[in-house]
């Protein structure tokens, strides 16, 4: 019974990984910002998406025809060259093997433009509208960058294969002194679980130890003083957007072995972060954290058959249940402050 | 009850005259045949119920396709079970979404702004999870709810015997197919317009404009805002199982695609292209959305290369290919577009539009406080 | 318990924030027909001591009366139905709809109370409302600005339209926040004359003020609030002798 408990309990943790990642971004826009995006999700989707236009570039071949060999119907023979290989020999066979992680380098730069051209160009003339105009206007954004996607790389899901060596499952259980193959985790989740875990401290450290990260926490402890102190926010509200559009993009990156990148993953996270966002408390970053952790456990939970069998259908709407409860019952959520977004 | 104030008869009547007639002037556009005219009935019933809700009192709701897709069902039911007649169907299906409304509201209501959009969010995802999964001998899950031979029909084999095949819906006999259906749903939509003209120029409407504009003078006002909120949830609702039943009616399947989110954004998008808070904006952006939805996605490249012909080769050929992008399959990627502009440059839709233009006639003639607009230019008072 | 032509009692009233003792010992009499001021300089407890007569703060222990009825833990819409209405400091208005309709809607909701589904009539048929918000917009001297968008008046006219959005609903007690904070000299001089206009309308009225010019010429009695304690209680010439004062506010600001 522990050891079906405890897997539930891993299980959970990658799902909880991406929950946490997309809802810290999220919380950072709000917190310093102001801003409800609800074109978070489609950032997180643009991040996969460029893991696999990486990964299409790097795999892209030459294709010569051979007419000294001839295939057994006596057509000449193709004769497919991967130009990564011709350019970069056998580290070009490391780099498609390692595509997934090696697609950050191109991630970070691209999501830094596209969030700062999101915030230049759109959001920053939504600070001081009603927050309904700016979930309208940003609800836009997400479908228009979702449709370019589905326009580009067409709507089917495109699976992106893991590196080879994380393609097993690791025995967890060995490692805690239980019996072999009692706990075994797939090696990737492992890995996201862990990259979420540095990416997580990284921001939080950015926060705390850089001047940077101390305006931006007083701002968002206190928006109006920190603008009064003649500190350009604005230029700070840019680069926030952008570290947030970063961060919901490399995590969008590292999930594509878990689930195969499609064009509505971003609203499809979108709509569970938003929940996961409110129960950890609006603007509080621990908050959003936690919950994303412990929204993605309890959905694990939730889908135990044992569970399903007590209350059918349970895994299908744990998520917006808690959510709902939390909202009904706490309404600042686990961590929020009083008086944000209610009016 | 029945006094109107002549401005209001007049926009009342011309409403009227021009949804009657609809057949005749979207001639011209190509666009007068049942089933489209159908849906521009149906969906401008759901934008206007929606605008009450959020036109009026501000509050924005992100899951009223739940009631929308409840009102399908319920319709859909009420032919299998009753009769293939479609007011019992009606009536049940506005019946049940109201209800449905009322409890989901009185819930949701407890919170605002976008705690409140949040909680709408998750109860109709909630239904749409449920209705694939453990509803499915309500909802049939994947393949939709559809009629079948073995259907009870009670009131109909109390006069008849079941004929072979499928039966379709009728009114009091008649069948509702082609223009019948279409003036079928043409009623309510007119019928559904008078309502919500009476609630937005009632002191109910006053009430709700007031709670938009100033909840905390509101409540020092001495009005509990709740109820006043929750009757305009409730309508909203059963104006969208109204549409749902409508939709079922021109066309007897319900699936639960109809109760996600996306469809939820769609009757937003309706309500902001066209003007939220105003009485025919809804109605136009309901058309405008239909109407191009329906001609974006016929076009195809053999359409585009012809409209690009005067160019030469090379550019032609690209821009059939830019230009494809948006059209067909990539309908959804102009409406968004449209759609950020219309919120960054136009926030009170095309009704705001509409009155810009016509100010410009009358440059000195200083702008009366139009109640529930979003534009507000300021000028010196007295 | 409390005499009769007492309207509003605080009784005894202490608020503590934490270790903060922001209301000590507060008791308040406030007798019908009369404008009592409640002065102090700023962080004196005045604003701790408006949000717990009308409820938005509950007291540490004590209660406010309002004629028989304990206020405290009421909801805002429930003490406006007793008969109390509220001035806020900057001014609460309905900003997206016309200024006719900002005093339409308190006369509406006064004389419908709680929800009715009989509200579905015509708002044209509101002849009785329209005409006594119009009259109420004469009173103000807001009549010819009753087509224009709320929201683009001046301050000063904000304020007087949201007196007839109080006075239109005939309240017994008017409450008024620093009824001039932020307006310029001409404002508050016209905000001053209104009130004293309205003052003959035998409403009882509490002021919370720091300026001094309004507080002396409308009040009828004054309580001088300093470190959440009330100092001294008197009309105005018994205030303006009382040593005290002087010391406490009056010596830092004249």
């Amino acid at each position: 019974m522990f050891e079906a408990i405890f897997l539930q309990f891993l299980n959970g943790l990658d799902k909880g990984s991406a929950y946490a990642l997309i809802a810290l971004g999220l919380t950072l826009v709000f917190g310093t910002l102001g801003v409800v995006n609800f074109a978070h999700g489609a950032l997180f989707m643009l991040g996969a998406f460029c893991a696999v236009l990486f990964r299409q570039l790097i795999t892209l071949e030459t294709v010569t025809l051979d007419p000294t060999q001839l295939s057994p119907w006596g057509a000449p023979l193709e004769v497919r060259e991967p130009l990564v290989q011709s350019w970069f020999g056998d580290f070009g066979a490391v780099l498609v093997n390692y595509s997934v992680p090696f697609s950050i380098l191109l991630t970070i730069p691209v999501m830094l433009v596209i969030g700062i051209l999101f915030e230049r160009g759109i959001i920053k003339h939504f600070y001081k509208r009603p927050h309904a105009e700016q979930i309208l206007v940003t609800f836009g954004l997400a479908i228009v960058a979702q449709e370019i996607i589905k326009s580009i790389f067409g709507a089917n899901p495109i699976p992106q294969p893991m590196p080879e060596e994380a393609r097993g499952a690791a025995d967890i259980g060995v490692w805690l002194g239980m019996q072999a193959n009692v706990i075994t985790y797939p090696i990737w989740r492992l890995v996201y679980f862990l990259f979420a875990g540095v990416i997580i401290g990284g921001v939080f450290a950015f926060l705390q130890f850089t001047t940077f990260g101390m305006v931006v926490r007083a701002g968002m402890a206190d928006r109006e003083t920190v603008g009064l102190l003649g500190i350009n926010i604005d230029r700070r509200f840019t680069i926030m957007f952008g570290l947030a559009a970063v961060v919901a993009g490399i995590a969008g990156v590292m999930y594509t072995p878990l689930l195969p990148p499609n064009y509505h993953m971003g609203m499809d996270f979108l709509v569970l972060s938003f929940v996961v966002v409110v129960v950890g408390g609006m603007g509080s970053l621990p908050g959003a954290v936690a919950a994303g952790f412990l929204l993605g456990i309890l959905q694990s939970f939730a889908s135990m058959t044992q569970v399903k069998a007590i209350v059918p259908g349970i895994d299908q709407v744990i998520i917006y249940l808690v959510a709902v409860v939390i909202l009904l019952v706490r309404p600042r959520g686990l961590m929020g402050r009083r008086g944000v977004m209610e009016a | 009850m029945l006094a109107m104030p002549r401005k209001d008869v007049v926009l009342f009547l011309g409403f009227a005259a021009v949804v009657l007639a609809m057949p005749i002037w979207l001639q011209p556009f190509g666009a007068a045949y049942p089933d489209l005219l159908n849906r521009f009935a149906i969906f401008a019933i759901f934008a206007v119920g929606f605008n009450i809700l959020f036109g009026l009192t501000g509050y924005l709701s992100f899951g009223h396709a739940a009631f929308f897709g409840v009102g399908s069902y319920a319709a859909v039911w009420s032919f299998k079970l009753l009769s293939m007649d479609a007011l019992p169907a009606l009536v049940f299906a506005i019946v049940v979404s109201g209800l449905f409304a009322l409890a989901i509201g009185f819930l949701s209501l407890r919170r605002s702004g976008i705690y409140f959009s949040i909680l709408t969010l998750a109860f109709a995802q909630m239904s749409y999870n449920l209705a694939y999964s453990v509803f499915t001998p309500i909802t049939n899950g994947e393949t939709g709810l559809q009629l079948s031979l073995n259907d009870s029909r009670v009131l109909d084999r109390m006069f008849s015997e079941p004929g072979p095949g499928l039966p379709s819906p009728t009114l009091l006999g008649t069948p509702l197919s082609g223009y019948v259906a279409f003036y079928f749903c043409a009623f309510f939509l007119i019928a559904t317009f008078f309502i919500a003209q009476r609630v937005t120029g009632s002191p109910f409407g006053m009430m709700l404009k007031g709670i938009k504009s100033n909840q905390t003078r509101m409540n020092y006002t001495g009005v509990n805002t709740r109820p006043y909120t929750l009757a305009a949830f409730v309508i909203s609702g059963m104006y969208a199982g109204l549409a749902g039943a409508l939709l079922a009616i021109t066309d007897p399947l319900a699936g639960a695609e109809r109760m996600q989110w996306t469809a939820s954004g769609e009757v937003v998008l309706m309500t902001i292209l066209g003007g939220a808070g105003t009485l025919v904006g809804p109605v136009i952006g309901a058309w405008l959305i239909k109407y191009f939805e329906n001609i974006f996605s016929a076009i195809n490249d053999g359409i585009l290369t012809q409209f690009w012909g005067f160019l030469p080769d090379g550019a032609q050929h690209t821009a059939v290919l830019i230009s494809s992008k948006f059209v067909g399959e990539g309908w959804f990627l102009t409406l968004g577009l449209v759609f950020v502009l219309i919120v960054v440059f136009l926030p009170g839709g095309v009704m705001e539009g509409v009155r810009r233009i016509a100010a410009l006639f009358r440059p000195n003639k200083p702008t009366p406080a139009s109640a529930g607009t979003t534009a507000s230019k300021p000028h010196p008072a007295e | 318990m409390s005499l009769p032509n007492v309207v509003l009692h605080v009784a005894d009233v202490h608020k503590r924030f934490g270790g903060l003792h922001a209301l000590a010992d507060i008791d308040l009499q406030v007798e019908e027909g009369q404008t009592h001021a409640i002065i102090g300089p700023n962080g004196a407890g005045k604003s701790t001591l408006l949000n717990v007569i009308i409820g938005k703060l509950a007291p540490s222990s004590g209660q406010v009366v309002f004629e028989g009825t304990v206020l405290t833990g009421r909801k805002p819409y429930q003490i406006n139905q007793l008969g109390i209405a509220r001035v806020f400091q900057t001014p609460e208005i309905f900003a997206d709809l016309s200024v006719l309709h900002n005093v339409m809607i308190p006369a509406l909701a006064k004389r419908d109370g709680a929800f009715k589904l009989s509200m579905l009539r015509s708002l044209e048929h509101e002849h009785a409302v329209r005409a006594e918000a119009e009259h109420m917009l004469h009173d103000v001297g807001m009549h010819s600005a009753r087509e224009d968008h709320a929201g683009s008046l001046s301050r000063g006219d904000k304020r007087r339209m949201e007196l007839a959005m109080c006075l239109i609903q005939h309240p017994r007690l008017l409450l008024l926040d620093e009824p001039t904070a932020g307006m310029s000299r001409h404002d508050t001089n016209t905000t001053i004359e209104l009130l004293k206009k309205i003052k003959s309308r035998g409403m009882t009225k509490v002021i919370i003020e720091h300026d001094m010019h309004v507080v002396f010429s409308l009040a009828d009695k004054i309580s001088v609030l300093a470190q959440g304690r009330i100092i001294a209680d008197g009309t105005p010439d018994q205030v303006r002798g009382n040593p005290k004062v002087q010391e406490a506010y009056l010596g830092g600001t004249a």
